[in-house]
């Protein structure tokens, strides 16, 4: 058990270390640019947003940069996280009741550790598509350099960039709305890193059991 | 330079309808590069140098008769030479003139995301804006003959423009002009097209070339520059000339199903979180979660 997951006065516990929240925001702030610049290149309904942000040539100069940015918050989360990450029968449970999840009858939910399913699945699907998006961002970031005979590098990069994109953006769009609005209390979770018990215990039974049964001494309030 | 006779058809990376489009039709012009009777002498890739005023670059000798391996961002027409055995033994020593074709359905226009940065005028000339371009290079991965080519200093790409701004005011490509053999022919493309399957006739019939024929391939909707050719069932002899060129498939995929799957997803996406929303809103009220259990301990 990492410096989280201390139990904190009235009723509370930390859910995310400092570094967590960290690298959580430097992941998010550069997807954030790099989703609005890759939205400029991807239609020409939104080239304004290039335009916006410093010109469409600044936008194409930077992106690849804010790229790297990114690519190095989600390996640093891939260090921290992905030793929580593995599926579980729990997690199949889950998945096969996730009816009850979308309507809000979470009491009839498989109990959830730290981290839910859904939460498990955002994981491996943003490590995933970094993965793809850095590989065929490299091809697209000097496409001039590839050899002619390697051009199938370039045909290749253009539809896996764009596709492991979109499939980010369904898990962005997923991610957001949990954490901002469906969840009260998620938000300020990675903002200052703690949650209520009530929290814990309404949205992760199985970790508010964990932190509760291994704490030495029983929650201030 | 006057733009009078260059009206717009096609508009990169550009929303909506093209401005004007339709209201003026053009014989589209076309370039007639006759392999058959080309002597490599490098007229053309000076004239074109010349009147484009680009500089004279670094020439490469590898024992051929070819100035460089390929075309570069200032070095637009670049002749290919390839010494062919034929299956007799006799030798061949084949020219194919090497510039952008000039695509009626244009790869790089295609592929190219920055608004006005390539268009294509009635005219059919495919030409480059370079103040328009952000420098990403789709444009090398849509086309599908290696034509554009990107300046490493400015990060802008260049290419051939045939001669655009000549043809503008009634003039042919400089190349054309500076031709001492008559290997090169410009007008327009029904014409070119009549005049090279004469010749292909003529030396399908009174020569030695039975497989002589016309190089205007319609997996791009035809080009702009047609060759004809001694033997046109390999035209890949001719400094890799593709047999039968098109846009690759993953950027025809990228730019066509993709965005509107992509499109629809996204939108459906937000749309759909936003009902759910109205209809189920939060798991639990803000606060239900942020109070501390009041001696409600478990």
């Amino acid at each position: 058990m990492s410096h989280a997951d201390q139990l904190l006065p009235h009723g509370h516990v930390l859910r995310y270390s400092f570094r967590e929240r960290l690298i959580h925001w430097v992941a998010a702030f550069s997807y954030i640019y790099l989703l609005l610049t890759g939205l400029a290149f991807w239609s020409p309904w939104l080239f304004w947003i290039a335009i916006a942000l410093g010109g469409a040539p600044v936008s194409r100069m930077l992106h690849p940069w804010f790229g790297l940015i990114f690519a190095f918050g989600v390996f640093q989360m891939y260090v921290m996280w992905s030793s929580q990450m593995g599926v579980t029968d729990t997690d199949k449970a889950w998945f096969n009741s996730i009816q009850y999840y979308i309507t809000n009858q979470d009491e009839k939910m498989p109990p959830a550790g730290r981290y839910n399913a859904g939460q498990k699945l955002l994981f491996w699907g943003f490590v995933t598509c970094g993965i793809l998006l850095l590989l065929s961002g490299v091809v697209l970031w000097f496409p001039e350099r590839i050899p002619w005979s390697f051009r199938y590098l370039r045909y290749i990069a253009v539809l896996t960039h764009a596709s492991a994109a979109l499939l980010t953006i369904g898990l962005f769009l997923i991610h957001i709305y949990m954490g901002a609005f469906a969840e009260r209390g998620a938000f300020g979770s990675v903002i200052r890193g703690d949650v209520s018990l009530a929290f814990a215990k309404r949205y992760h039974p199985g970790w508010y059991k964990e932190i509760v049964g291994e704490s030495a001494q029983p929650p201030r309030k | 330079m006057s733009q009078a006779t260059l009206r717009v058809q096609k508009i990169s990376g550009h929303a909506g309808t093209v401005p004007g489009e339709d209201t003026q039709r053009e014989y589209a012009v076309c370039k007639l590069i006759d392999t058959t009777t080309c002597i490599g002498c490098k007229a053309c890739e000076v004239a074109c140098m010349e009147w484009n005023d680009l500089p004279f670059g670094e020439t490469t000798f590898d024992n051929t008769y070819q100035t460089m391996p390929e075309t570069r961002w200032n070095y637009w027409n670049l002749i290919l030479f390839n010494e062919h055995q034929a299956e007799d033994g006799s030798l061949m020593w084949l020219m194919r003139k090497n510039q952008c074709m000039h695509c009626a359905d244009p790869g790089c226009l295609a592929a190219c995301p920055a608004d006005g940065a390539i268009v294509q005028y009635t005219n059919g000339i495919v030409d480059f804006q370079q103040a328009n371009c952000i420098g990403c290079g789709y444009c090398i991965t849509g086309c599908p003959f290696d034509i554009p080519k990107m300046n490493p200093k400015t990060n802008r790409v260049f290419k051939c423009t045939l001669c655009s701004d000549r043809v503008s005011e009634g003039l042919e490509p400089a190349c054309i002009k500076s031709c001492p053999t008559g290997c090169l022919h410009f007008g327009s493309k029904e014409d070119m097209l009549d005049q090279a399957e004469h010749r292909a006739k003529q030396l399908r019939e009174h020569s030695n070339y039975p497989h002589a024929g016309v190089y205007d391939p319609q997996g791009v909707g035809g080009t702009g520059v047609v060759y004809v050719l001694h033997d046109a069932t390999q035209p890949e002899l001719y400094g890799g000339l593709p047999s039968n060129p098109s846009i690759p498939w993953t950027v025809k995929l990228w730019k066509g199903p993709l965005k509107w799957l992509g499109n629809v997803a996204m939108v459906g996406g937000l749309i759909g979180l936003f009902v759910h929303y109205l209809r189920f809103g939060p798991k639990a009220r803000e606060e239900e979660d942020m109070q501390p259990h009041e001696g409600k301990e478990p």
